[in-house]
């Protein structure tokens, strides 16, 4: 059953000298029941805006956002609120989410008292349930973030995600800050919970290794929009945009010969993005078409699961 | 004490103190002419401490070198005077950091930038910086080299910024370079170009690299040689192939299978357990041993000597 689906989502913010950045374009998908969609890009590609677009913890300039069949866009706040028990957020950096003046048990169990659910002790019983099950030590509750390690401190931010049983979470680059043996602590960690609680996950990560790690779909972003989704095996084993491809053979792996980036140049401002296909300008199989034409996100190929934006493509 | 006339730079025995928290415990290392030598370890391990210290660079209180020597090119760096090594800095021994913002001037252009460097280390008017200045951007890759010197650090990207620092670098036909984390703030698809830049320019002027990082993909494809660090001391250290092929150090094993990408999709990854020790909480021993597998209890009490070899360990139980 579908849990999430988004439709059309567009936030722009004012640039410099009046101009406007498009930081999301018409960004459109759904998210199953228990699914993990990986949601990858580089920087400035959109991806968090999306993330936090989605929770309306940035509001969305266009576009609806239909949580179980209802849009969430034009709730109010009290029915907002009711709908973020269920949407819960997990950031990169864990330190900069949690106040360092309470306590951990304070911090996790917050949300429990923000929504008023159950008694003193259920409370305390039910945050000493979720130090448990991120694998804290029970004398955490009684410390203060500071006292942590990074990857410890991200167990914290996932216990309190976690607080009010929510049906899907957003983990924006929740692993990209950790070290390299505590990234794996935490992906297992993530992906534990996300069985056991059969929970929807959109996973959002520059890291195309670890994302294809932990995702059933991919999308794959560039310039505030999806230029590729599709199943994860499909997109890694046999990707069709060249972004993709050029992502995918960009990533550095131990015991492979050198990676050769095709790619010339950076990612353009978001606030002057190239004409017609935003990649264009970096394609190495680029066309004419490309620089007028604005390829559409659609499904190309009745072989492969997904959707690519691309004029290679067209019949 | 004369060293071995292979290195270009060697780190003999290094003890480096934070107050009074040890953060370099015995490190040594060499770096022959003209190769890019990775050094690899997570955040904590001292590797960004070693890169201050071979330019002697660190922050003298609070930080102190308790004893050990470092050799650039026969002579000890430590035994130098500040005249001496400013002779040294920016001109022998050259240095690229994570984030190019910082190190760069904000307030003045990038080839003002280039040129003071020139200027400082070279017998050379304003009129032949500039000249020089263009002449290096154009080699780092920077497109129209005679405007980009007009410009100031905030109006180039990311990439470009580390490229301008490069430039910087490579002013004075450096001998080594010190690459700290050089790529980790930039994009997967640049960070591939600059790689690429530094790996070029390596083989095209002789010079050799220091590439710390903490990613092991990075250093398997570019580096011929690599130094694992962990617990302020070289852990493991052999041939690129070598080393990822066939670790010997229990953590280099770790960290190797724990990556994503040496796994099965979706499959639960061989986690290493624990936390890496902050310096000054490091446990006695080999500092590995509460987060190793199969540590004895020799591992508790004691570090093991690291066999000068071409592929050498501190581990007393190392992968058969």
């Amino acid at each position: 059953m579908t849990l999430l689906e988004v439709n059309n989502i567009s936030k722009t913010f004012p640039g410099r000298n009046g101009a406007i950045v498009r930081a999301v374009s018409d960004v459109s998908f759904c998210v199953e029941d228990g699914e993990v969609l990986g949601v990858v890009g580089e920087s400035g590609c959109g991806k968090s805006t999306l993330g936090r677009s989605l929770l309306r913890l940035i509001e969305p300039s266009a576009g609806e956002v239909l949580y179980e069949g209802r849009d969430i866009i034009g709730l109010n706040r009290k029915d907002m609120k009711s709908v973020r028990r269920d949407l819960q957020i997990i950031f990169q950096d864990p330190f900069g989410s949690l106040n360092p003046r309470h306590k951990v048990g304070h911090l996790i169990g917050e949300p429990l008292d923000v929504h008023d659910i159950g008694s003193r002790t259920q409370r305390l019983e039910k945050v000493k349930e979720l130090v448990e099950i991120v694998g804290l030590p029970q004398n955490a509750i009684d410390r203060y973030p500071h006292e942590f390690s990074g990857g410890q401190r991200q167990r914290i931010a996932i216990a309190r995600a976690l607080a009010l049983d929510p049906k899907l979470i957003v983990a924006d680059e929740a692993v990209s800050a950790l070290d390299v043996s505590i990234q794996s602590q935490i992906i297992n960690l993530i992906a534990k919970l996300q069985k056991r609680l059969s929970l929807s996950i959109i996973f959002i990560s520059h890291d195309l290794s670890v994302i294809r790690h932990v995702s059933d779909r991919i999308a794959v972003m560039y310039l505030g929009r999806i230029v590729e989704i599709g199943p994860t095996e499909r997109v890694m084993a046999n990707p069709r945009h060249p972004y993709t491809h050029s992502l995918l053979s960009a990533i550095p792996r131990v015991g492979e010969k050198k990676s050769r980036s095709n790619l010339s140049g950076e990612v353009p401002d978001p606030s002057d993005p190239p004409s017609g296909c935003a990649f264009h300008s970096r394609c190495p199989k680029v066309m004419d078409i490309c620089k007028q034409v604005r390829p559409k996100l659609m499904t190309h190929f009745t072989d492969v699961g997904g959707e690519v934006a691309c004029h290679l493509f067209d019949k | 004490m004369r060293l071995a006339p292979a290195s270009l730079l060697s780190i003999q025995d290094l003890w480096i103190d934070v107050g009074s928290r040890p953060v370099i415990e015995g490190l040594s290392l060499s770096v022959k002419p003209g190769e890019m030598l990775g050094l690899v370890g997570e955040s904590g391990c001292g590797k960004s401490v070693t890169a201050l210290a071979i330019a002697r660079l660190l922050d003298e209180p609070p930080m102190r070198i308790r004893k050990g020597h470092v050799f650039f090119d026969g002579e000890d760096v430590l035994a130098k005077s500040e005249r001496e090594l400013e002779q040294l800095r920016g001109n022998r021994i050259a240095m690229i950091f994570q984030e190019p913002m910082t190190s760069l001037n904000p307030v003045f252009t990038v080839g003002d930038q280039i040129a003071e460097v020139v200027l400082l280390h070279r017998q050379s008017d304003k009129t032949a910086a500039n000249k020089r200045a263009i002449e290096l951007l154009s080699r780092v890759g920077i497109p129209a080299p005679e405007q980009a010197v007009q410009k100031y650090p905030h109006e180039m990207s990311g990439g470009q910024r580390q490229r301008a620092m490069i430039a910087i670098a490579l002013a004075c036909d450096p001998e080594l370079l010190i690459a700290d984390e050089p790529t980790t703030a930039l994009d997967v698809t640049v960070q591939a170009q600059i790689l690429e830049l530094l790996d070029d320019l390596r083989q095209e002027t002789g010079m050799a690299v220091l590439l710390i990082t903490h990613d092991l993909g990075v250093v398997s494809q570019y580096c011929a040689r690599v130094a694992v660090m962990y617990g302020g001391r070289v852990v493991e250290e052999a041939l690129a192939d070598e080393l990822f092929s066939k670790p010997k150090h229990r953590y280099t094993e770790a960290l190797l299978k724990t990556i994503p990408a040496s796994n099965q999709p979706g499959t639960e990854l061989p986690a290493i357990p624990g936390t890496v020790p902050p310096p000054g909480a490091r446990p006695k021993g080999c500092a590995f041993h509460p987060r190793c597998a199969v540590a004895t209890e020799i591992c508790l009490s004691s570090m093991p000597e690291l066999i000068n070899q071409t592929h050498s360990f501190r581990c007393w139980n190392p992968v058969e």
